[in-house]
C-alpha cells in the first residue's frame, strides 16, 4: 500500500482542457472501432456487394440505355456516400450504447464542456467513416473510376464532410434515446428515405415533380451530388449521358454550384451539432 | 474556517406526481464517513444524482465541495469522484485505457497521469491486469476498478451509490479494506449509500431515509444506544396467540417480522426463562439479539429493511420500468 498520495489537481476549465478532452472521445471512438472486427468487416462487405452484386445485376438491364457507360460507374459515388452514412450513423449509435452500459455518465460528469464531447464524438464517427470510404476509394480501378489523386483528394474531403454532418445528425437523434432498438428504429425511418431521395441509387433527372421536390428537401442530396459531379468530372463521358446520370441539384431551374452544396452540408451539420450539444446540456 | 463537505437544504425531485425526495436536510464534514441507508426506492440514488450534477434539484439547495451543485456544476464536477451502482466502464478498452480516459478528461497534469495511475491500480490490487480489457473481468473486479477511477483525480469529496451491492464477501471486505486505507491516505470525503446494515457500521454518521424523507441522522452507535432493548424474535404454532399472550401477560408490543413473532425487551437473556414459563403456549424456537442498525432501522421506520423492500410495489414497478 503506497501511503504517500500522488497530488493530482484537476484544473481549472480552459480551452486547452477541453480540447484534450475532445481528442480524448476521438481517440477511444477510433479504438473502439479497430476492437470490433465484425463492425469493420460487415462494414467493408456491404457497399461490395452493393457495387458488384446489385452493380451488375441492374447494369445488365440498363446497359443499352447508357452507352459507353459502367453502370457500376454511376452507382460507385453513390455507394461512396452509402457506405459513409451507415458508419456515420453506427457511430452515433454508439452513444446511445454508452448511455445503456452506462459510460456516458462517466463523461457527462466530467468537468468539460458538452461541446467538447459531442464535438468528439461527431469527429470520431466521421474519421471512422472516412476511413471505411478510404476501402471504397480502392475499388475506383474496378469500376472504372480512374486513381486521379485530385479526385481521390477531392472525394475524401466530401467523404469527411458528409460524414460529419450525418454523425451530427445521428447524435442527435441518440441525444434522447434510452436503447438500441429505438435508435435503430427512428434511424431506419430516418434514414432509409434520406438515402433513396438522394441519388445514391438512381439518377435524379426527369424524376415526377412531387419526387423532385423532395430530393431537393433531403439534405443527403447536396452530400452526394458533390461526389458524383467530381467522378464524372474525371471521366470521359458523351454529354447526354451526363445530363442523364449527373443532373446536378437545381432549384426554381437554377444548377447549384458545388461550393454551395457543400457549403449547405456544412451549415447543416454546424446547426445539428448545436442542438445535439444543447440537448446534453440539459440535465435530465 | 471549515466549510462542510456537503451541505444540504431542503432538497426535493419529483418525477411527475412521484415525490422521490421529499426535503432533506444535512451536512457533512470534511474528511467524514457519511452513510445514506435505506431501503431500494426510498430516494438514496436520487438524491446522490443530485449532489453529482446529473439530476436537476425540483427544489432546495446542495452545495458540494463549497460549490452549488445547479450554478457551478464543473467546480463542482472537478471535486467529486463517483462509484455508481451499474458499471460505467468500456469493456472494450483494457483497464488502463479506461483510467487514461479518465485522466484526459478531467484534464490532469500529463507528468501526473502515470504514476497517479500505477498508484491507484495498485491500491485496488488491480495492476497486473491494467492491460487486460474490461469486458474479462469479474464484477469485483470492476467495481475495484472503477473505485480507482473515482480517486485518480484526487477529489476532495467521493460519492459510492451502493459500491458493494452484488459483490461476494470477500470482494465487499476488500472493497471496504481500500475505503478505510483512503481515509487515512488521502484527506477526503465519503458519502455513500447503502441497504447492507452491517456496512453502514463502518460509517462515521448515518442517516436512514425512508420514503424520500430523513428520518434520523447520527452515529451508529447513538443510534444503537438510542434503541436500548434487545429484540427477542420467537416461532410458534399460532402467531396471532403469542402476539395477545405477550400483549395480556406482559404488556409487550410484538409484530410479526421476517416471519417470526418479534418484540422489544429490556435485558432479553433474563427474559427468556420467564417467556417460556409464563406464555402458555408452547414455543418452538426463540432468538435474542443485542440492538443492531436493522432494529434502529425498524424502530424509526416500523418496519425491517427487508420488509420495507419487499412490501412496496414501487421496486416491482421500477424494475419492470428498467426492462
Amino acid at each position: 500500500m503506497t501511503s504517500d498520495a500522488i497530488a493530482v489537481r484537476v484544473p481549472r476549465r480552459s480551452a486547452a482542457h477541453d480540447l484534450r478532452a475532445l481528442k480524448v472521445v476521438l481517440h477511444r471512438e477510433m479504438l473502439r472501432f479497430l476492437n470490433d472486427r465484425t463492425r469493420m468487416v460487415s462494414m467493408l462487405i456491404q457497399p461490395v456487394l452493393w457495387l458488384f452484386v446489385m452493380g451488375t445485376g441492374l447494369g445488365t438491364l440498363v446497359s443499352g440505355a447508357i452507352p459507353g457507360l459502367d453502370f457500376r460507374t454511376f452507382m460507385y459515388p453513390g455507394m461512396i456516400s452509402m457506405t459513409v452514412i451507415m458508419t456515420a450513423m453506427f457511430s452515433a449509435g454508439s452513444i446511445v450504447w454508452d448511455r445503456e452500459f452506462g459510460f456516458l455518465r462517466e463523461m457527462l460528469v466530467a468537468p468539460v464542456s458538452r461541446t467538447a464531447i459531442v464535438v468528439g464524438k461527431c469527429l470520431g464517427g466521421a474519421v471512422v467513416a472516412t476511413g471505411q470510404g478510404i476501402v471504397i476509394l480502392a475499388l475506383a480501378g474496378a469500376v472504372g473510376v480512374p486513381y486521379d489523386p485530385v479526385l481521390m483528394l477531392t472525394l475524401l474531403g466530401e467523404m469527411f464532410l458528409a460524414a460529419f454532418t450525418i454523425t451530427a445528425f445521428g447524435v442527435m437523434l441518440a441525444a434522447r434515446m434510452k436503447n438500441m432498438q429505438s435508435f435503430f428504429g427512428v434511424m431506419q425511418m430516418a434514414i432509409m428515405p434520406m438515402m433513396f431521395l438522394s441519388g445514391a441509387m438512381f439518377p435524379l433527372a426527369n424524376l415526377p415533380s412531387w419526387l423532385h421536390v423532395l430530393t431537393t428537401v433531403n439534405p443527403l442530396t447536396y452530400a452526394v451530388d458533390p461526389m458524383r459531379q467530381a467522378v464524372f468530372g474525371s471521366l470521359d463521358v458523351a454529354p447526354q449521358v451526363n445530363a442523364m446520370l449527373n443532373p446536378g441539384v437545381s432549384w426554381f431551374g437554377a444548377k447549384l454550384s458545388i461550393g454551395l452544396e457543400l457549403g449547405l452540408v456544412a451549415a447543416i451539420g454546424v446547426v445539428l451539432l448545436g442542438v445535439a450539444v444543447a440537448q446534453f446540456r440539459r440535465a435530465e | 474556517m471549515s466549510t462542510a463537505a456537503v451541505a444540504v437544504q431542503g432538497l426535493r425531485k419529483s418525477y411527475g406526481k412521484v415525490e422521490a425526495v421529499k426535503g432533506v436536510d444535512f451536512e457533512v464534514a470534511p474528511g467524514e464517513v457519511f452513510g445514506f441507508l435505506g431501503p431500494n426506492g426510498a430516494g438514496k440514488t436520487t438524491t446522490i444524482s443530485m449532489l453529482c450534477t446529473l439530476v436537476n434539484p425540483t427544489g432546495g439547495s446542495a452545495l458540494v465541495a463549497g460549490h452549488d451543485v445547479v450554478t457551478e456544476r464543473d467546480e463542482v464536477r472537478r471535486n467529486i469522484g463517483l462509484v455508481f451502482q451499474d458499471p460505467t466502464l468500456d469493456g472494450y478498452l483494457s483497464a488502463e485505457q479506461n483510467l487514461m480516459f479518465h485522466a484526459e478528461l478531467y484534464g490532469l497534469p500529463k507528468s501526473t497521469v502515470g504514476p497517479r495511475i500505477r498508484q491507484v491500480m495498485e491500491m485496488v490490487a488491480l495492476w497486473d491486469r491494467k492491460d487486460a480489457k474490461v469486458s474479462t473481468f469479474s464484477g469485483g473486479m470492476k467495481r475495484r476498478l472503477e473505485i480507482a477511477r473515482g480517486l485518480l483525480h484526487s477529489p476532495r469529496v467521493l460519492f459510492l451509490d451502493e459500491p458493494t451491492v452484488g459483490l461476494d464477501p470477500q470482494t465487499r471486505a476488500a472493497i471496504w479494506g481500500y475505503i478505510n486505507d483512503l481515509r487515512r491516505s488521502e484527506d477526503i470525503t465519503i458519502f455513500m449509500t447503502t441497504h447492507y446494515m452491517d456496512e453502514a457500521e463502518y460509517c462515521g454518521r448515518i442517516a436512514i431515509i425512508d420514503h424520500g424523507e430523513i428520518v434520523v441522522i447520527d452515529s451508529p452507535e447513538a443510534l444503537k444506544a438510542s434503541v436500548g432493548e434487545d429484540r427477542v424474535q420467537i416461532q410458534t404454532g399460532d402467531d396471532e396467540a403469542a402476539i395477545a399472550a405477550l400483549r395480556d401477560r406482559f404488556g409487550l408490543e410484538a409484530a410479526v417480522r421476517e416471519g417470526q413473532v418479534t418484540f422489544a425487551v429490556a435485558s432479553g437473556e433474563q427474559f427468556v426463562p420467564r417467556l417460556f414459563a409464563e406464555l402458555g403456549m408452547p414455543i418452538k424456537a426463540v432468538s435474542v439479539s443485542r440492538p443492531s442498525l436493522d432494529d434502529v432501522f425498524m424502530s424509526y421506520t416500523g418496519s425491517t429493511i427487508r420488509d420495507a423492500e419487499s412490501g412496496s410495489g414501487n421496486a416491482w414497478m421500477r424494475a419492470m420500468a428498467r426492462r
